[in-house]
């Protein structure tokens, strides 16, 4: 048999979703999930291993080629640019990137403050609206930045609006929708891709029968 | 910024230490010998150009350069790879040789790519340049030499992938026109590797499903040479079909230099944007996360340099070669001879005729050295000429 295919998973909420379609898909990942301390789980008949990563970090795995395949946001591909194959959209954790701030307040003219996880993402979409901004990277509670007059305006991921609506906050512009996807590293693209096109058509099946129904 | 610490080099910069010197040389070594063989003639280039010249012509990314000024004032770049400077060299000094051209070099070239861990600054290239010789002969000789040379170094897995960017741009221009900006586009999707937006973008455009169809099968035409009649059938304009004549082409010459089972093809292989102009070529091995090798034919690069000529070749990148041999490290057969002050002649005379042996001897005064045991665990042999080794041949 060949070697196994490793696969990089988001730990979390990703995970449970991801894990639901892997196996419509055909590949059942439950046995030896409720070991949740394991970072790598092996799955000898099914020829896969399974490694539990940060969502942020799923891309620099694969990248690098310490997992052959992952699932990432692409809030993540966005801010991160690495070097992966992007080959299936797979329609979970949908989510989209917001510039969200206090209710009618304009930008302030010098220097516009963004306080934001993902820098890149923040700069480049402020730089097509022909505005220069300065960003604050923050990791979390993002919405705290505009009520304490940190910055002017967040950029965040928003998926029902519920953080911003209970802080006060409002919706300026949508920048991007998010989905997660199935990223493959270029090397495995190249050497593994009889088992990596079987496994992406398989999930490329029940993404389609899930968007019919 | 902190007072740097006296080991500290800069981003991206290593060390080069014995062992892997010797693993690199020996890897550099078979692979110049087959080049040679081939009739390639080595050659090498400055480190430092002028980057109006060579920077801009290069393939490499204007923010991978590593630029610095020189008392003129002039912007010089670390050359980012030797393709650009042997073009260069090609144009000026070999202008007037009217036949194909056979160069091939090895040494560090330098992209300032360094922001975290894995991606050096400084790494060297084992690559060759056939200059003016237009034929598939050519694009089979080079394809032939680098799989050659990858076994002579004794890679036993690997696989090249070859592509054609002449089937990419005819396959837009017949299914979408002269809509250069979406070509443009969409060429940049499968640059990216990004199918996903590839998709969406086809998907979202105002074109019959047939054309639909026909743009989302071409993500389909990769494996070996069935995809060549699904190709032609896909789009039937001229420049396509001589595109998947020139790879049926190469196919045959590539089965009679008894090395296509090292080859599959992808005819939506893009590796540089607006570079590469013809048959295009990687390299990947198992155990590296990155490209092993590339190359291809490139049309625009020569006559950036007034030397209207069609050129192709190939680069390996030999650290990474080198990792993906991943041979156990070879230590070197060094013996030592030790000598007090009374018997350093006797000591002298012995290592030399050790040296003649083709031996590598270190001479050694006793005294010099604190642990001796420890000192002997490097070494593979000890004639100790001391009054206390007896002062004779052991």
């Amino acid at each position: 048999m060949s070697k196994p295919l490793t696969i990089a998973m988001p730990k979390g909420r990703i995970f449970e979703e991801a894990a639901v379609l892997m196996e419509k898909a055909g590949y059942d990942l439950t046995g030896g999930m409720d070991e949740t301390r394991k970072l790598i789980i092996h799955f000898p008949d099914q020829n896969l291993n399974i490694m539990m990563a940060k969502p942020m970090d799923v891309v620099t795995y694969v990248e690098y080629g310490a997992a052959d395949i992952g699932i990432a946001g692409k809030d993540v591909l966005l801010e991160q640019d690495r070097d992966v194959h992007e080959v299936l959209d797979l329609k979970i954790s949908p989510c989209y990137i917001s510039v969200a701030g206090l209710p009618d307040q304009p930008l302030s003219r010098i220097a516009p403050k963004i306080a934001t996880k993902y820098p890149n993402v923040a700069s480049h979409y402020f730089r097509e609206q022909g505005e220069q901004i300065e960003v604050i990277p923050l990791n979390g509670s993002i919405e705290l930045a505009p009520l304490i007059g940190l910055a002017d305006r967040i950029v965040d991921i928003v998926s029902t609006g519920r953080t911003l609506h209970e802080n006060g906050l409002v919706e300026y512009e949508k920048i991007t929708d998010v989905t997660s996807r199935l990223i493959v590293n270029p090397v495995s693209y190249r050497l593994k891709s009889k088992e990596i096109d079987i496994m992406v058509q398989n999930l490329g099946r029940i993404i389609e029968e899930e968007e019919v129904s | 910024m902190p007072k740097r610490l006296m080991f500290e080099k800069p981003l991206g910069m290593r060390d080069t230490l014995p062992f892997f010197y010797n693993q690199k040389k020996q890897a550099r070594d078979q692979m110049t010998q087959v080049i040679k063989s081939y009739g390639y003639a080595f050659m090498d280039t400055p480190l430092l150009e002028y980057h109006e010249t060579v920077g801009k012509a290069s393939a490499t990314l204007e923010q991978q350069l590593f630029k610095l000024l020189d008392q003129q004032g002039h912007t010089l770049v670390l050359r980012p790879d030797l393709t650009a400077p042997i073009a260069r060299v090609a144009a000026s000094q070999l202008k007037r040789a009217e036949h194909p051209v056979r160069l091939a070099y090895d040494g560090p070239v330098f992209r300032a790519q360094q922001q975290e861990g894995g991606k050096p600054a400084q790494f060297e290239q084992v690559g060759t340049e056939l200059i003016g010789d237009h034929s598939s002969y050519g694009d089979a000789e080079v394809i032939a030499l680098l799989i050659s040379s990858l076994k002579e170094a004794g890679l036993e897995e690997f696989e090249i992938t070859v592509g054609h960017v002449g089937y990419v741009q005819a396959f837009f221009t017949d299914l979408l026109g002269e809509q250069d900006e979406l070509i443009e586009t969409l060429m940049h999707y499968l640059y990216r590797k990004n199918y996903v937006g590839y998709r969406e973008k086809v998907a979202a455009l105002a074109v019959d499903d047939a054309t639909k169809t026909a743009l989302l099968e071409l993500l389909q035409l990769r494996g070996n040479e069935e995809i060549f009649e699904q190709g032609r059938q896909l789009a039937r304009n001229q420049a396509c079909i001589q595109a998947v004549n020139e790879l049926k082409q190469l196919q045959r010459l590539l089965k009679q230099y008894q090395v296509e089972e090292y080859v599959s093809f992808d005819l939506n292989l893009i590796s540089h944007m607006n570079y590469y102009t013809g048959i295009l070529f990687e390299g990947n091995a198992p155990n590296l996360g990155a490209l092993l090798c590339n190359g291809g034919r490139y049309d625009k690069l020569l006559p950036s340099f007034q030397l209207n000529a069609s050129a192709t070749g190939f680069a390996v990148y030999l650290e990474r070669l080198v990792e993906a041999l991943d041979q156990p490290v070879q230590t070197e057969d060094r013996v030592c001879v030790l000598f007090d002050d009374e018997h350093f002649g006797k000591a002298v005379e012995t290592a030399q005729a050790l040296r003649q042996d083709g031996k590598s001897v270190v001479l050694q005064h006793i005294d010099q050295v604190a642990d001796l045991d420890q000192y002997k665990q490097e070494l593979t042999e000890i004639y100790d000429m001391t009054a206390a080794g007896g002062g004779s041949d052991v």
